[in-house]
C-alpha cells in the first residue's frame, strides 16, 4: 500500500497497462515530454518511449480520428482530452463513430478507447474547462462513462476501462486530483465497471451521487448523523450503465433518495436515476426522489462558482425536506 | 513606407500564381484515347490494362443496375458513381490487399473491388448489419456518412500502420464539397505531422449536392490545401484512368517507403444525381455541363486506347457486360435471402459484454420476438 492522491493513482493505473499490453498508447495534447497538464502522465514518456506515450497537434477531433483508426489496427488506444469542455470538438468522434464502430460493422471492428478527460468546477478555472457534460455521454448508446471520486477507486476502475473493449469515457475531476490521499495498492487491481460502491451505510436515507459530490454527500451525512438521521451514501461510479441493483436495494431499504450532481438540473443523469426508482421501487417509497443540482444556466464565471456550485449545505437541505415529507 | 523588399512579399498576385504554378493537372490519357504523356506511362501489363477496363465497364453496369434496383424499392441508399470509374477503380487498382480504405458513402465500388461481395454491398444499401460485417482479411470499413470523419480516421489508420513496420498505406476518399471540413484539414494535418503512410483523395466532380465548387473555396485547385499541411498535393484528371493509377502508384510509393502522405484531387463528374433520395440535378446543372463531361467520360478514352492495341473488341464489352447482370442478379438473391434483423440482433452487436440495462431489454425483446 501507498498513500496516493488521485492523479497519482491515475498515473500508476496508466503505467500499470503501458507495462502489462504493448498494445496501449497514450496520447493528447502536451501528455509526453510534459507529462500533462495535471502531470497525470508525469515520466511515462520517460519510461515508455516516444512510441507509446506521444503528444499530437492541437486538435481534439483529430485525436478522436486517430483513436478510432489506431483502434482498427489492433491498438489499444487511451486519448486525453484536455478538458473535458473541449468534447464539442471531438463529439462525432466521440458520439459518432467509436460509440458505434463495434454495432455499425455487425461486430467486425470495434473501438477499444479510454478517453481520459479532467472536468469539474471549484478550483477557478476559465471558461468551458470545467463543465459536467458527462450527461451527454451517458446519452450515447455504445459508450460507458465512468467518474471515480476517489484515488482507490480511480485506479482500479481506470485499469478496467483501458482492458474493456468498447469505448469509456473517463471522466477526472480536478477539484479530487490532488485534494486527499488514501491507501492504494501498488499491483494492480480491477473494479467492475458498472457497480456502485456504499460509500457509508444508513437507515433513513439514500443519497445517490458521483464525483466531486460524494464527498459533499458524505460531509452531509456525517451532520444529518448529528441531528440523529441515518443516511447512506451511494457513489455510483459508473453513470452509465447504472447499477440499478444496488440503487434499489438501498431504496428499498431506507425509503426516502435524493439524488446529488454538480452538473445543472437539466444536464448530468439525476433525473435517469429518478426514472429508474420511480420505475422499480415507487410502492417503497415515503417520500418523493428529489435532486440537488446546480441551476439550469451556463457554468458559473469562476468567480461565481461558490454560490452556483450544489455544497453540503444544499445536499442536507434536500435530504430534510425528503426526510420531513 | 514599406520598402521594396516588403512589397515583394506582399505581391498577393504572384503569390498564388506561384502555388498554382505547382498544382498543373496530370494527364496521360487525352479524350481521344492518345497517350499525351509518355514519360509519366505506368507500366501496366496487357492484362492488367484489360483487367481495369473490365472493372469500369462492370462497375458501370453496376451504377445502371443499382439506379434501376432503386427505383424497384429492391435497394435502399445509393450514391450513382456513373463518370468516376477511373477515379474510384484506378486508384483501387495500384493498392494492395494490405492497403486498409476508409471510404465515404459514394465509394462503394473501390470496396468490391477490394474483396466485399457484391451482396454485402447490397445489404448495406438496404440497411442490414451483415452488409457491414466485412470479411476477415478484406481491408476496408463500410461507407462513412459524416463527411470527413474518415479522414482523420485515415491518419490514425496510416499511424497504426507505420507503427507496426507494415508496407501498406491507408486510403481514403472524399469529395470537393467534404474538403470544406475541419474533419478534411485535421486529417491531413495529422499525418503530415507523423509521417504517416496515407494517400487522401479528394473526387472533385464538382458539385457537392447544388453547391458548386467554387462556393466551397475561393481556391483555385483543391490539391493545393495540402500545402496547409505541409505534404505534395497532386492534381490529375479523374476520367483518365492511367493519370489515377501513376498518382496513386507514386503516393504509394512514397508512403511505404516512409516519407508521409499525399493529397491528390482527380477531376471528375457524376453523370447522375447526388444520391437517388429525391434529388434532381437539371435543377443545378446545365445539359451543356453535362454533355460537355460525357464526352470525357472514362469508359470512351479507355476503350479507344485499348481497341487501338488490339487489346479490348465489343466481344469482350459484352461478355463483361453479361458477367456484371448474373452477378448482380445472383447477389441480389443472396441478399433477398439473408434474415430480417432483430431488435436482439442489434442489441448483441453494441458490447463485447452486455451491460445491465441491455441485458434486461435483450430479455423484453426476445420475449417479444418468441411470439
Amino acid at each position: 500500500m501507498a498513500q496516493m492522491t488521485m492523479i497519482q493513482a491515475i498515473t500508476d493505473a496508466l503505467r500499470t497497462e503501458l507495462k502489462n499490453d504493448e498494445n496501449v498508447l497514450v496520447f493528447g495534447e502536451d501528455v509526453g515530454k510534459n507529462g500533462g497538464v495535471f502531470r497525470a502522465t508525469e515520466n511515462l514518456q520517460k519510461e515508455f518511449g516516444e512510441d507509446r506515450v506521444f503528444d499530437t497537434p492541437l486538435a481534439e477531433s483529430g485525436i478522436g480520428g486517430i483513436a478510432i483508426g489506431l483502434g482498427l489496427q489492433g491498438f489499444r488506444p487511451v486519448p486525453e482530452i484536455q478538458f473535458f469542455g473541449f468534447l464539442f470538438e471531438v463529439m462525432d468522434s466521440v458520439a459518432g463513430q467509436m460509440s458505434r464502430m463495434r454495432y455499425r460493422s455487425g461486430g467486425r471492428y470495434h473501438s477499444p478507447i479510454t478517453i481520459r478527460s479532467p472536468f469539474g468546477g471549484g478550483v477557478h478555472t476559465p471558461e468551458m474547462h470545467a463543465d459536467s457534460l458527462e450527461g451527454l455521454m451517458a446519452q450515447t448508446p455504445g459508450l460507458k462513462v465512468v467518474i471515480p471520486s476517489s484515488p482507490y477507486d480511480a485506479k482500479g476502475l481506470l485499469i478496467s476501462s483501458i482492458r474493456d473493449n468498447d469505448p469509456v469515457i473517463f471522466l477526472e475531476h480536478m477539484k479530487l486530483y490532488r485534494s486527499f490521499r488514501e491507501d492504494v495498492p501498488e499491483e494492480e487491481y480491477t473494479i467492475p465497471l458498472g457497480v456502485a460502491a456504499v460509500k457509508r451505510e444508513g437507515k433513513d436515507l439514500s443519497i445517490i451521487t458521483y464525483g466531486a459530490m460524494v464527498q459533499e454527500s458524505i460531509k452531509a451525512a456525517e451532520e444529518l448523523e448529528k441531528e440523529g438521521h441515518s443516511v447512506e451514501v451511494i457513489d455510483l461510479r459508473t453513470i452509465s450503465p447504472l447499477d440499478i441493483d444496488t440503487i434499489i436495494a438501498s431504496v428499498e431499504k431506507t425509503g426516502r433518495a435524493i439524488v446529488v450532481q454538480e452538473a445543472q438540473k437539466q444536464a448530468g443523469i439525476a433525473a435517469n436515476v429518478v426514472a429508474e426508482i420511480n420505475d422499480r421501487a415507487i410502492l417503497s417509497l415515503d417520500a418523493p426522489v428529489l435532486r440537488v443540482t446546480a441551476a439550469d444556466t451556463v457554468f458559473a464565471f469562476s468567480q461565481a462558482e461558490p454560490v452556483w456550485l450544489p455544497n453540503y449545505k444544499d445536499v442536507m437541505e434536500t435530504a430534510k425536506k425528503v426526510l420531513n415529507f | 513606407m514599406a520598402s521594396k523588399a516588403n512589397q515583394a512579399n506582399f505581391d498577393v498576385k504572384k503569390q498564388f500564381e506561384t502555388v498554382e504554378e505547382q498544382f498543373q493537372t496530370l494527364q496521360i490519357l487525352n479524350e481521344e484515347g492518345e497517350i499525351v504523356n509518355e514519360a509519366a506511362m505506368p507500366e501496366l501489363t496487357d492484362e492488367q490494362l484489360q483487367e481495369l477496363m473490365r472493372r469500369m465497364v462492370y462497375t458501370r453496369i453496376l451504377d445502371q443496375r443499382s439506379i434501376s434496383l432503386n427505383r424497384q424499392g429492391r435497394l435502399g441508399f445509393y450514391a450513382p458513381t456513373a463518370g468516376q470509374e477511373a477515379s474510384q477503380l484506378a486508384s483501387q487498382f495500384a493498392l494492395e490487399k494490405e492497403d486498409f480504405i476508409l471510404p465515404g458513402y459514394r465509394d462503394v465500388p473501390q470496396l468490391i473491388w477490394h474483396g466485399l461481395p457484391l451482396s454485402q454491398a447490397f445489404l448495406f444499401s438496404r440497411g442490414h448489419f451483415k452488409g457491414n460485417q466485412i470479411p476477415e482479411g478484406v481491408n476496408v470499413i463500410s461507407p462513412q456518412i459524416i463527411i470527413g470523419a474518415q479522414y482523420v480516421q485515415a491518419a490514425g489508420v496510416a499511424l497504426g500502420m507505420k507503427k507496426r513496420g507494415a508496407k501498406a498505406v491507408a486510403i481514403t476518399y472524399t469529395g470537393d464539397g467534404g474538403t470544406s471540413q475541419g474533419d478534411f484539414y485535421e486529417g491531413i494535418n495529422f499525418a503530415g505531422a507523423f509521417k504517416a503512410p496515407a494517400i487522401f483523395i479528394i473526387q472533385n466532380n464538382r458539385f457537392a449536392i447544388s453547391t458548386p465548387v467554387d462556393k466551397q473555396s475561393a481556391s483555385k485547385t483543391l490539391a493545393q490545401k495540402a500545402v496547409a499541411a505541409g505534404i505534395p498535393g497532386v492534381v490529375v484528371d479523374g476520367m483518365d484512368p492511367l493519370a489515377v493509377y501513376k498518382a496513386v502508384k507514386d503516393a504509394r510509393e512514397r508512403a511505404i517507403n516512409g516519407e508521409g502522405p499525399t493529397l491528390i484531387e482527380t477531376l471528375t463528374y457524376r453523370y447522375g444525381p447526388h444520391t437517388m433520395a429525391g434529388d434532381d440535378p437539371t435543377r443545378y446543372r446545365t445539359s451543356d455541363l453535362d454533355n460537355e463531361w460525357e464526352l470525357k467520360d472514362p469508359l470512351v478514352r479507355f476503350r479507344k486506347f485499348l481497341e487501338t492495341k488490339g487489346l479490348w473488341n465489343e466481344e469482350m464489352e459484352n461478355e463483361t457486360i453479361e458477367k456484371a447482370k448474373e452477378d448482380i442478379k445472383e447477389a441480389i438473391k443472396v441478399a433477398d435471402a439473408e434474415p430480417k434483423q432483430t431488435v436482439t440482433d442489434l442489441i448483441s452487436n453494441m458490447f463485447e459484454e452486455m451491460p445491465s440495462n441491455l441485458k434486461e431489454q435483450y430479455e423484453i425483446y426476445k420475449e417479444k420476438e418468441s411470439k
